[in-house]
């Protein structure tokens, strides 16, 4: 069950819940993710709900089954934090040609101060490269009512649309009243390949159409976008989106705002108007980040004062900062007393695996996962980590040009959920272009997506509602891809054996796999009951067969 | 009245979120404006973490997070966290520690943040009554008459 009462007629929820029951009362029939901090909860607390959503390999495959839903006159819904559009982006540059169906709405989680994110990368450039429609909800509330706005100019516009969202939204609890239920969208094909087959003849003429759109769709933010214009002060006019919204009112509650809600494309005569309010006055803009309205406000001619980029966009706006960026204080930002960072578990198997790395010396080209923590002191022992999928890559990298004595201590150590996610085609890359002195890849499967809060993924034989599933066989992929040995060990129970395992490994001239299996801690007891609540099911299931089977005779 | 600003602070698994649900839940009825904001992510693994709540009444609360210098009260659950977090609380703010609570008369340890919960309501008007239906609201059943206990040791203690 969901943490809150989907029925109640006003609920504090946080932005993540209240997406969640907007896709709901919008009928949305389709949603697919791939687990990301900030985004991960929507789609867990929209299957609680009664929603379908499913757990892709990856973003780009959760854009594409999300696309084909939407193709398929379906409302769709794909989730990612803000590294996993990277992935998707190929999906996205294209299907904004091609437009949609139905409707479908990206909800894309933006982590502005990288409370769990590898790079501060900020969504609103990929809105503007790929033409892609955009909103930014600042509370709750927004959250569920820019969902809806987002998924009808959607259908409407004919275009997939991106919903921003930003760490402080997405995880930040306000008030909510919920509206009426849209009616159901009735899936159905209709041909048409010259709009859903993107070859240069169909598509050059669809790019053009596109920016055709982006025109209309201007006019249409510019009368009838969620924007906001609050008139108070006339002397200093402030135009923001998002969060900054809330900071900038407790900041300077004198101050006149222009508040906008739909940011790509921006409805720039609404803010020539604004900004004409305050000639020969201050008009600055206030966002997190990258100086993206400011440099899209400036491009069209319009003056005005933008934050000072050498400390503000860097790190999460709040209150004094916004007070601070006003004031025009150019100071560092004072330094915070240092909190107790995150640290692994106390018996947390990646411990197992790191200090055998350690102890043997390894090169460990890394990943990302909770075993990221492995690189931070005391265990220091991963020395290399950029995105998801990429140890495997790098190490084969590694090992192709460092000397002899150093390539063979290069280890590539992937988590099960990343290796899924983008690991499969470094094996095939192994495989393919084999180093000299083969490979070492390690898989820490501790049979969940641990970080994320633990989500099921296609190697842990359950769906994202946890209910059975087809699993993904690592060693027979290895073997497949041209790996030479494959290993099983449970690296907590015999930490001797793998680690001759590994030692032998280094010491041969040939690819090896070795799946270091051992549950995560925290998920063990979810993943016992999981497993056996489907086993209980089946069973009766067969039971209940059996039964009717007798009592037709056919036994 | 002006907008009350309440932070909790503590270690992961040290019942911060959810003593903040339970503060943040129980204003919400009461029909005040409220934000509530926290971090989650890497923040699981043990590390500080902080979770802000913030509420009014006849006025909206903007920022979901509490600026520096004004906390009206600080709650932290671990010793460890009050110099990471004091620089919130606002002067003359109210700083609650778990010394303030005989922690040797608590059953269970782990409602060390509901025992907390119970000495931070002496700062307010709201009635037990109201404090447990919002804590039987966050917990499950079988916590109620123990969470009872230990709000009620904060209280009095």
């Amino acid at each position: 069950m969901p943490a809150f009462d989907p029925n109640a007629k006003k609920m504090l929820i946080s932005g993540n819940e209240a997406i969640s029951l907007s896709m709901r009362h919008c009928n949305v029939q389709f949603a697919a993710g791939y687990p990301g901090t900030p985004s991960t909860e929507i789609l867990e607390d929209y299957s609680e709900l009664g929603g379908y959503a499913q757990w892709a390999p990856n973003e780009k495959v959760a854009a594409e089954v999300a696309l084909g839903a939407a193709f398929g006159h379906a409302r769709s819904v794909v989730t990612m934090k803000m590294v996993g559009l990277n992935v998707a982006s190929d999906v996205l540059y294209t299907a904004t040609y091609t437009g949609v169906d139905g409707g479908m709405v990206w909800i894309v989680a933006d982590d502005p101060g990288q409370g769990s994110s590898q790079n501060e990368q900020d969504t609103r450039n990929h809105a503007k490269a790929s033409v892609c429609p955009m909103f930014e909800p600042s509370n709750s509330q927004e959250a569920y009512d820019f969902f809806r706005i987002a998924m009808q100019t959607s259908e409407k516009f004919k275009i997939p649309v991106i919903l921003r969202m930003t760490t402080r939204v997405d995880h930040s609890k306000s008030i909510v009243v919920p509206k009426e239920e849209l009616p159901a969208m009735v899936p159905n094909f209709e041909r048409n390949i010259a709009q859903h087959v993107m070859v240069p003849g169909f598509s050059k003429p669809a790019g053009r159409k596109l920016r055709a759109k982006m025109d209309e769709m201007e006019a249409w933010n510019v009368a009838e976008g969620p924007n906001k214009v609050e008139m108070r002060s006339a002397d200093m006019g402030i135009i923001t989106s998002g969060i900054s919204y809330h900071h900038v009112r407790e900041a300077a509650p004198e101050a006149s705002i222009l508040k906008l809600g739909m940011t790509y494309p921006l409805p720039m005569q609404l803010i020539k108007d604004f900004a004409g309010k305050f000639e020969g006055k201050r008009l600055l803009v206030i966002e997190e980040n990258d100086p993206w309205l400011a440099e899209n406000i400036k491009a069209a001619g319009i003056q005005c004062e933008s934050k000072y980029d050498p400390i503000f966009r860097f790190g999460e706006l709040d209150v004094n900062r916004v007070r601070r960026i006003i004031a025009g204080d150019k100071n560092p930002d004072p330094v915070p007393v240092k909190g107790k960072p995150p640290m692994l578990c106390p018996g947390c198997p990646h411990r197992s695996s790191f200090a055998v790395l350690k102890e043997l010396d390894c090169i460990v080209s890394g990943d990302i996962g909770c075993y990221t923590l492995a690189a931070l002191p005391p265990i220091s022992a991963m020395d290399y980590m950029i995105d998801m999928g990429a140890a495997i890559g790098m190490g084969i990298g590694l090992r192709n040009v460092l000397p002899r004595e150093q390539a063979k201590k290069v280890v590539s150590v992937i988590g099960d959920s990343t290796f899924v996610h983008s690991g499969i085609t470094g094996l095939v890359e192994a495989g393919y272009n084999r180093p000299d002195t083969g490979h070492v890849v390690i898989i820490l499967d501790n049979s969940i997506t641990a970080m994320t809060g633990q989500q099921e993924h296609p190697g842990t034989g359950r769906h994202l509602d946890h209910s059975p599933a087809y699993k993904l066989d690592y060693g027979a992929i290895a073997k497949t891809a041209g790996f030479d040995n494959v290993y099983e060990v449970n690296q907590v129970k015999e930490p001797e054996k793998f680690k001759e395992l590994v030692k032998e490994a280094l010491e041969k001239d040939e690819l090896t796999l070795i799946v270091a299996k051992s549950p995560c801690i925290l998920a063990l007891k979810s993943i016992l009951a999981w497993d056996k609540a489907n086993k209980e099911k089946a069973e009766k299931a067969l039971a209940e067969s059996e039964a009717a089977a007798k009592k037709n005779g056919n036994f | 009245m002006s907008v009350v600003n309440v932070k909790f602070a503590g270690l992961g698994g040290t019942g911060v979120i959810k003593a903040s649900d339970v503060m943040a839940e129980l204003v919400f009825e009461q029909g005040y404006d409220v934000k509530k904001a926290e971090v989650h992510g890497m923040s699981q693994r043990g590390g500080s973490i902080a979770s802000d709540v913030r509420f009014a009444k006849g006025e909206e609360v903007q920022s979901p997070m509490i600026p520096t210098g004004e906390a009206d009260y600080l709650v932290v659950f671990d010793e460890t966290q009050v110099v990471v977090n004091e620089a919130f609380l606002k002067q003359g703010g109210v700083l609650l520690t778990p010394a303030d609570i005989d922690v040797s008369k608590l059953e269970n340890v782990k409602a060390l943040n509901v025992a907390m919960l119970g000495k931070l309501s002496k700062h307010f008007d709201f009635t037990v009554d109201q404090w447990t239906v919002a804590l039987n609201k966050l917990f499950a059943e079988k916590f109620h008459e123990g969470n009872k206990k230990a709000f009620m040791l904060g209280r009095e203690g």
